[in-house]
C-alpha cells in the first residue's frame, strides 16, 4: 500500500444555516482498503459523503486526490476524478430501463455514433449475472423494489471503473443474502486496488469487511485506525462517547391505564401484523434497522398514510377515521423523523411554527390574536428551554433548538400519546439530554410515549419496554432489563432464534490482515 | 445542489429583509404617478383616474384569490376563461328573459362549480394544477363559445350598466372599484389575520410539515379554487355590465395580467411568501403604466408586451441578484483554495 | 429476492404491452372514429378530405415534435403560437420587401428567427431560473404584442407570395402533401434523435428525475436550454409553412394553437410529469385531435364546440396518465415481498 491516500479529506468544516455539521474532519482512503465510517445518526457521515461526491462545497478545508488539491463543484467533476458514490436512497430514472440508468450520460456508442443498446445490455446483464440477480437490463426501474434499485446503483458504480467507491449505508434495505453478494463484489474491487469507503450502522458488517475504521460523533472524528486496534465495544463506546446513565435520565414510573392499543395493523408491502399497547407514563421504544417500517407504522397510526387493515384504539374508543385531524382530536401527537422536511416550516417564525398544531386556540372572535399566539408559543418553547427568539424564523436555529420547537408544537396540543421519531437525530449533546429530560418528565406526568430511534443506547436508556421491528414485522418485545444491545440487534436483523451466540453469516475475508 | 439552491434562496431572503418589496412597489407607484403627470396633462384628472381604476377592476378581483392560491404553491390559469364563461352565461340568461338578480346568482354558482372542478381534479386526483388549469382554460372558454357562439348580447338594463360605468356619488371612484376594495379588505383579513391565512402560508412554506401538523390541506385548497371560481365569475359580471356586452371571448388573456400582478406583488414562485398589500400595489402599478401608455395611444395588444415583461422581470430580478451573490461566494472560495494549495506546497 | 425479481419480470411484459397499448389504442381510436364518421358520411374518406386532413394536421404535428421534447423534460412552452405568428408574417414580409428571394432562403430566415426567439426563452428559463410556465406565458404575450406592433394592421395576401412557395402548402408528392412529407421526415429524425443519441436520452432523464440527472453529471440547464431553442426553431419552420399553407397572414396568425399542440402531445402519451412518451405517439395524438375535429365538422356539430372538447381531452389524458402512475407507485411501494 502506498503512503499517499487515493483521496483525502483535510480539516473539513461545513454548516447549514447555523447548524454546524462538520468540524475539522480529516479522513484518508487508501487504495485496496475498505475504510468503514461509523457514527450515530446525525454524526455528519452523510454530509461528508456529499462533499466527496461534489454535492456540497465545504466551508473550509480541502479535498486531495493523489495529493493534489481539488475542488468539486459538481458531481460530474467528482466522477471524472474517479469518485463514485452509492447513496442511501437510490436516485434513479424510474421511467428508463435498468441499463439506461446505469449508463446515462456515458452510453457506449456504435461506430456510426448511435447509442449501442446491445453493448449496454450486455455489460449490465454481465454484472447482474455476477451479482446473481435475476433482473433484466431492459426492465424499467419503475416497480422495482428498493433492494433491486440499490442493485442498479451498485452496478452503476461498478461500471465507472472508479478509483474511489463510497457506499452510504448500501445495505440498509438489503437482505442477508444480498449483503453477502454485495460483499463479494466489494472484495473483488478492493483486490483490484479501489479505495472504498463503507458507511454503515451494522457493526457485524463493518467488522466483516473493513481494514480500517473511523468513528465520528457530533461532526468530529473521535477515533480512527486499522481494524486490529478496534473491538466492538470500543466502537460503540466511541460512537456513544459517554456513560448511559448520565445521558438518559428516565425516571421510574408505574404505568397507568392503556392509552393506545393497535391491533393487526397492515400496510401492504410495508408492514403487517403490528399489535401492541402503550400505557400512561410509559415510554415504549421502537427499534429496528433503517427501513424496517418503524416510521411507517407511526405515520399510519397518526393517519398520514392509509392502513390496509387493523384497528387503532385510543383508550376504549376506536379511531374511526384515519386522518391526522382525527388522530389529533383523539389526543395523538407525532414528532416526525425529519424535522426540516416534516416538522417545521423553515422560513416561518418560531411563534407561528409552534402554534401551527393549535390554530383553533389562537383565535379571538374568529381572528388570530397575536397575544394568544405568543403566549402559547412562549409557554411551550420555554418548557423546552428553547434558546432563541420566537420571532425569528426556524431556519436560523441550531438542530437541537429546531427539534425543541417541533416538540413544543406537539406539547401545545396537550396529547395523551406522543410518538417521537428519532427525537435526537443530529442534535448536539446538550440539547439531547434536555430532550431526554423533558420526555422523561412528561412520562412522569402521565403521557404515553412511543420513541422510535436508531440510536440503541438512547432506546436502552429511555424505554421501559422495547419493541423491535424487522422487515415490516414485530420480531421482539423486550422489557427494560432484557433490552441489551445484542438482544435488540438480533431481533432487528431477524435472527431472533439464536441465543446470545453470535454466528456471523457474512464472509470474513481471508486476506483481511494483509490489507492493513 | 439542494443546499446550493437553499443558499440561493437565503440570499434572496437576506436581500428581501433589507428592502421590503412593498416599499419598493410603493416607491415605483409614486414614480409612475409622477411620470404620468409629467408625460400627459390628462393623467391627473378625476375622469382619467375613474377610468384607470375601472379598467383594472376585473383583473384586480381575480388576482385576490389567485394570490392565495399561488402562496400555497399552486396556480389557476383558468381565471380569464371562467370570466368569459360567466359573462356569456349572463348574456344568454338575459336573452332568455331571466330576472337579472337570478341570472347573477346562477353565474356565481357556475363559477363555484368551475372552481370545484379545478379543485377536485387537483386535490382528489393529485394532478398538477398547472396542467389541470391549462385544460380548464380551454374547457371553460369552450363552454362560453358553446353558449354564445360568435353572438353578442348587448341590451342590458340601464341600471346595471350604470353600475358598470358610473361613479360613486360625488367621487371619481367607480362602483366596481368599491367592490374590489371590500373584497381586498376581506382577503387581507383572511390572509393576515385568520387561522386560514396561517395555514395558507404553512402549506406554501412546507406542505409536508403542514400535513404533519394536522392542517386539512385538501379542503383548504379546494376552497381556494372555489373562491377563485366565484370571484372570476363576479369579475365576468362586472365586465359584462361595464361594457354592456356579453361575448364568448370576453377577457381573453386576462390571466396574464392577473398572474403578473400576483408575482410582481411579491408572491414567490416557490410559494409561502407574499402579501395582499404587495399585490394591491402591483395592481395599481400595472394599472398606471397601462393607463399612461393608453393615453399615449399605444394599442392594447402592444400593452401586453409591458405586462409580460413585468411578469418576467419580477422573478428574474431577485433571481439574478441571488445568483450574483452565489457566484461571488464561489470565486472567493476558489481563491481560498488556491491559497491553501500554495501553502501546502511550500510546506 | 427471487420472488420479487420474478414479479418484475412479469410486470415487464405487462409494462411493455401497456406502453405499446398507448400507441395502439391511439391508432385504434383513430380508426374507429374514421370508420364511424365514414359510415355516417361517406365523403369523409374521399381523397380530397383525406388530403385536407393531412394538411390540417401537418403544422400542428410539426409543433408537437418540439413540444414533446419540452414536456419530456417536465417543462412547457406556451409561446410557440406567437413564434409561429411572428415568423409567418416575417416570411410573407420577406417576399414583399425582397421580391425574387428564394423560398429556401425565407424558410432558413424563419427558422433562424424562431431559433433566436427560442433562445430568449431558453436564457430566461435555464439561466434566469424562471419557471418555464411563467417565462413562456410572458413571452407568449410579449412576442404576440411585438408582432402586433410590427405588423401594425398590415396583411400578407396570397398574391404577395410566389406560387412556387405556396405549392409547398398545397401540392402533393406520391399522393401525400409535401407538408406531410416534411413532417414525416422530421418525425423520423426526432425519433432517432430521442432514441439513439445521448442528448435525446438526457431529455428523458431530466424529466424522469431532475436530481438524478444532476448526479449523473448531466448539465441540466444547458440541456433544458437546447430544448427550448429547438422548440423555437421548429416553431420558426412552422411559421414559414403556415404562410405556404394559408397564404394570408395578419397579426393574429396561429393565435391559440399552443393549446391544440399541448393537448395533442399529452393525449399522445407524453406525460405532463415528464420522462414518458415518444414523438410517434405525440404525432398520433395530433392526428387523433385532427380526425376528431373533422368528425365534428362532418357531424355538423357547431365549430364552437371544438375548444371545449379539446380542453376535456387534455383533462382526460392527464387524469389517465396520473392513474397509471399511481398504479405503478403502488407496486414500487413494496419493500418487503413477504409483507
Amino acid at each position: 500500500m502506498s503512503d499517499t491516500p487515493t483521496i483525502e479529506l483535510v480539516d473539513i468544516y461545513k454548516s447549514f444555516g447555523s447548524t454546524r455539521v462538520l468540524e475539522g474532519v480529516g479522513l484518508p482512503l487508501f487504495r485496496g482498503e475498505v475504510h468503514s465510517l461509523m457514527g450515530e445518526n446525525g454524526a455528519g457521515k452523510s454530509t461528508l459523503v456529499k462533499i466527496m461526491a461534489g454535492l456540497h462545497l465545504p466551508d473550509k478545508g480541502a479535498v486531495r486526490i493523489g495529493g493534489q488539491q481539488v475542488l468539486f463543484r459538481s458531481t460530474a467533476q467528482a466522477q471524472q476524478a474517479g469518485v463514485s458514490v452509492i447513496y442511501q436512497e437510490p436516485t434513479l430514472f424510474r421511467d428508463l430501463s435498468v441499463a439506461e440508468n446505469v449508463f446515462m450520460h456515458r452510453q457506449p456508442k456504435t461506430s456510426y455514433g448511435w447509442i449501442d443498446y446491445a453493448e449496454m445490455n450486455r455489460v449490465v446483464s454481465e454484472h447482474l449475472r455476477q451479482l446473481g440477480v435475476s433482473l433484466r437490463p431492459e426492465d424499467p426501474v419503475l416497480g422495482l423494489s428498493i433492494a433491486d434499485q440499490q442493485i442498479v446503483e451498485i452496478i452503476k458504480a461498478l461500471t465507472f471503473d472508479a478509483k474511489v467507491l463510497i457506499m452510504d449505508e448500501p445495505t440498509a434495505a438489503l437482505s442477508l443474502e444480498e449483503v453477502k453478494r454485495l460483499f463479494q463484489v466489494v472484495e473483488r474491487l478492493r483486490a483490484k486496488g479501489v479505495a472504498i469507503m463503507f458507511v454503515s450502522h451494522r457493526l457485524e458488517e463493518v467488522f466483516a469487511i473493513s481494514q480500517r475504521i473511523t468513528v465520528m460523533r457530533d461532526g468530529r472524528v473521535v477515533g480512527s485506525g486499522p481494524m486490529k486496534e478496534w473491538t466492538t465495544e470500543e466502537v460503540i463506546r466511541k460512537m456513544v462517547g459517554r456513560s448511559l446513565e448520565a445521558l438518559y435520565p428516565k425516571e421510574k414510573v408505574e404505568p397507568g391505564k392503556v392509552v393506545l392499543r393497535v391491533r393487526g395493523l397492515r400496510r401492504a408491502g410495508v408492514f403487517r401484523d403490528i399489535s401492541f399497547e402503550v400505557r400512561q407514563g410509559e415510554i415504549v421504544g421502537l427499534a429496528g434497522l433503517v427501513g424496517a417500517g418503524r416510521s411507517e407504522v407511526a405515520r399510519a397510526i397518526f393517519g398520514i398514510d392509509p392502513l390496509d387493515n387493523g384497528e387503532v384504539f385510543i383508550g376504549e374508543r376506536t379511531l374511526a377515521k384515519h386522518t391526522p385531524q382525527a388522530a389529533m382530536a383523539a389526543g395523538i401527537g407525532l414528532v416526525p423523523e425529519d424535522r426540516q422536511q416534516q416538522g417545521l416550516v423553515m422560513e416561518m417564525a418560531v411563534v407561528r411554527n409552534a402554534t401551527l398544531t393549535v390554530l383553533h386556540n389562537v383565535q379571538r372572535l374568529g381572528l388570530v390574536s397575536k397575544e394568544k399566539e405568543r403566549e402559547i408559543a412562549a409557554r411551550w418553547t420555554q418548557r423546552m428551554q428553547l434558546k432563541g427568539h420566537i420571532d425569528e424564523p426556524a431556519n436560523i436555529l441550531s438542530g437541537g433548538n429546531q427539534q425543541k420547537v417541533v416538540l413544543a408544537k406537539w406539547l401545545a396540543t396537550q396529547p395523551k400519546l406522543l410518538i417521537v421519531d428519532e427525537p435526537t437525530r443530529g442534535v448536539d449533546v446538550g440539547a439531547k439530554s434536555e430532550v431526554h429530560r423533558t420526555l422523561s418528565q412528561l412520562a412522569k406526568d402521565g403521557l404515553a410515549i412511543i420513541m422510535i430511534s436508531s440510536d440503541l443506547p438512547e432506546i436502552m436508556g429511555m424505554a421501559d419496554r422495547v419493541l423491535v421491528m424487522h422487515e415490516g414485522k414485530l420480531t421482539a418485545e423486550l422489557s427494560r432489563s432484557e433490552a441489551t444491545e445484542e438482544a435488540i440487534m438480533y431481533a432487528a436483523t431477524g435472527q431472533v432464534s439464536s441465543q446470545g451466540e453470535r454466528k456471523s453469516k457474512l464472509p470474513v475475508t481471508d486476506n483481511h490482515d494483509k490489507g492493513i | 445542489m439542494e443546499s446550493r439552491m437553499s443558499e440561493n434562496q437565503s440570499n434572496t431572503r437576506r436581500l428581501a429583509r433589507r428592502v421590503s418589496w412593498e416599499t419598493l412597489l410603493a416607491f415605483l407607484v409614486l414614480i409612475a404617478i409622477a411620470g404620468g403627470t409629467f408625460l400627459n396633462k390628462d393623467f391627473l384628472t378625476a375622469e382619467n383616474w375613474s377610468n384607470l381604476l375601472a379598467n383594472f377592476v376585473e383583473i384586480a378581483l381575480m388576482a385576490l384569490p389567485l394570490s392565495l392560491i399561488v402562496i400555497t404553491s399552486e396556480i389557476d390559469l383558468s381565471v380569464a376563461s371562467m370570466l368569459g364563461l360567466s359573462s356569456s352565461l349572463l348574456g344568454l340568461l338575459w336573452e332568455y328573459k331571466l330576472a337579472m338578480p337570478l341570472g347573477i346568482v346562477i353565474c356565481l354558482l357556475v363559477g363555484a362549480l368551475c372552481g370545484t372542478l379545478n379543485g377536485f381534479l387537483i386535490v382528489r386526483f393529485r394532478l398538477p394544477s398547472l396542467a389541470v388549469t391549462i385544460g380548464t382554460l380551454a374547457l371553460f372558454r369552450g363552454f362560453a363559445y358553446i353558449l354564445l357562439g360568435d353572438k353578442a348580447v348587448a341590451d342590458f338594463p340601464p341600471e346595471y350598466a350604470e353600475f358598470g360605468i358610473g361613479n360613486i356619488l360625488y367621487t371619481f371612484l367607480p362602483w366596481p372599484f368599491l367592490l374590489f376594495i371590500v373584497l381586498a379588505l376581506i382577503f387581507w383579513v383572511l390572509l393576515h389575520h385568520t387561522t386560514v391565512g396561517r395555514s395558507i402560508y404553512a402549506i406554501g412554506g412546507n406542505q409536508t410539515a403542514a400535513r404533519f401538523s394536522g392542517i386539512n390541506i385538501d379542503r383548504l385548497k379546494m376552497l381556494l379554487f372555489i373562491a377563485s371560481g366565484i370571484i372570476s365569475a363576479l369579475a365576468g359580471i362586472v365586465f359584462t355590465f361595464r361594457f354592456s356586452s356579453s361575448r364568448a371571448d370576453n377577457g381573453t388573456g386576462f390571466e396574464l395580467s392577473a398572474i403578473a400582478a400576483v408575482f410582481l406583488g411579491g408572491v414567490t414562485v416557490q410559494g409561502g411568501k407574499g402579501t395582499i398589500t404587495g399585490v394591491v400595489l402591483s395592481l395599481l402599478l400595472i394599472g398606471i403604466i397601462n393607463n399612461v401608455l393608453t393615453l399615449a395611444d399605444v394599442a392594447s395588444e402592444v400593452l401586453r408586451i409591458v405586462t409580460g415583461s413585468l411578469l418576467i422581470i419580477s422573478i428574474l430580478l431577485p433571481n439574478l441578484i441571488a445568483s450574483t451573490h452565489e457566484r461571488l461566494r464561489l470565486i472567493q472560495r476558489q481563491r481560498e483554495i488556491a491559497k491553501l494549495g500554495t501553502a501546502s506546497v511550500t510546506k | 429476492m427471487t420472488k420479487e425479481s420474478k414479479n418484475t419480470v412479469d410486470s415487464h411484459g405487462w409494462v411493455s404491452t401497456l406502453f405499446r397499448r398507448r400507441e395502439t389504442s391511439l391508432v385504434l381510436l383513430i380508426a374507429v372514429l374514421t370508420g364511424l364518421t365514414d359510415a355516417l358520411n361517406p365523403r369523409f374518406l374521399s381523397p380530397q378530405s383525406l388530403k385536407d386532413l393531412m394538411l390540417n394536421v401537418s403544422i400542428i404535428a410539426l409543433l408537437v415534435l418540439g413540444q414533446t421534447v419540452i414536456i419530456l423534460m417536465r417543462q412547457i412552452d406556451l409561446s410557440i403560437s406567437s413564434i409561429v405568428g411572428i415568423t409567418a408574417f416575417l416570411s410573407g414580409d420577406l417576399f414583399v420587401s425582397h421580391p425574387g428571394i428564394p423560398g429556401i432562403g425565407v424558410v432558413l430566415i424563419a427558422v433562424l428567427a424562431g431559433f433566436l426567439l427560442g433562445t430568449v426563452n431558453a436564457a430566461l428559463i435555464a439561466w434566469g431560473k424562471i419557471p418555464a410556465l411563467i417565462t413562456t406565458l410572458g413571452t407568449l404575450y410579449i412576442f404576440r404584442g411585438a408582432n402586433y406592433a410590427w405588423v401594425h394592421g398590415r396583411q400578407i395576401n396570397a398574391t404577395n407570395v410566389p406560387g412556387s412557395f405556396l405549392a409547398i402548402g398545397t401540392s402533393t408528392f406520391a399522393g401525400v402533401p409535401i407538408l406531410t412529407w416534411i413532417v414525416l421526415v422530421l418525425l423520423i429524425l426526432f425519433s432517432i434523435g430521442l432514441r439513439q443519441y445521448r442528448a435525446g436520452r438526457e431529455y428523458y432523464a431530466i424529466g424522469s428525475n431532475p436530481n438524478a440527472a444532476i448526479l449523473a453529471g448531466i448539465n441540466v440547464s444547458r440541456r433544458v436550454a437546447t430544448g427550448f431553442i429547438l422548440s423555437g426553431a421548429i416553431a420558426g419552420l412552422a411559421g414559414a409553412l403556415w404562410l405556404a399553407r394559408f397564404g394570408t397572414v395578419d397579426a393574429t396568425a396561429a393565435e391559440g394553437i399552443e393549446l391544440t399542440v399541448i393537448t395533442s402531445t399529452v393525449v399522445g402519451g407524453v406525460a405532463i410529469t415528464g420522462g414518458v412518451g415518444t414523438v410517434f405517439g405525440a404525432v398520433l395524438g395530433a392526428l387523433l385531435l385532427s380526425v376528431f375535429s373533422s368528425t365534428l365538422v362532418f357531424l355538423r356539430v357547431p365549430s364552437f364546440w371544438q375548444q371545449a372538447f379539446q380542453g376535456a381531452m387534455l383533462l382526460v389524458a392527464i387524469a389517465a396518465d396520473a392513474y397509471l402512475a399511481y398504479r405503478y407507485a403502488l407496486r414500487s411501494r413494496v419493500r418487503w415481498s413477504h409483507v
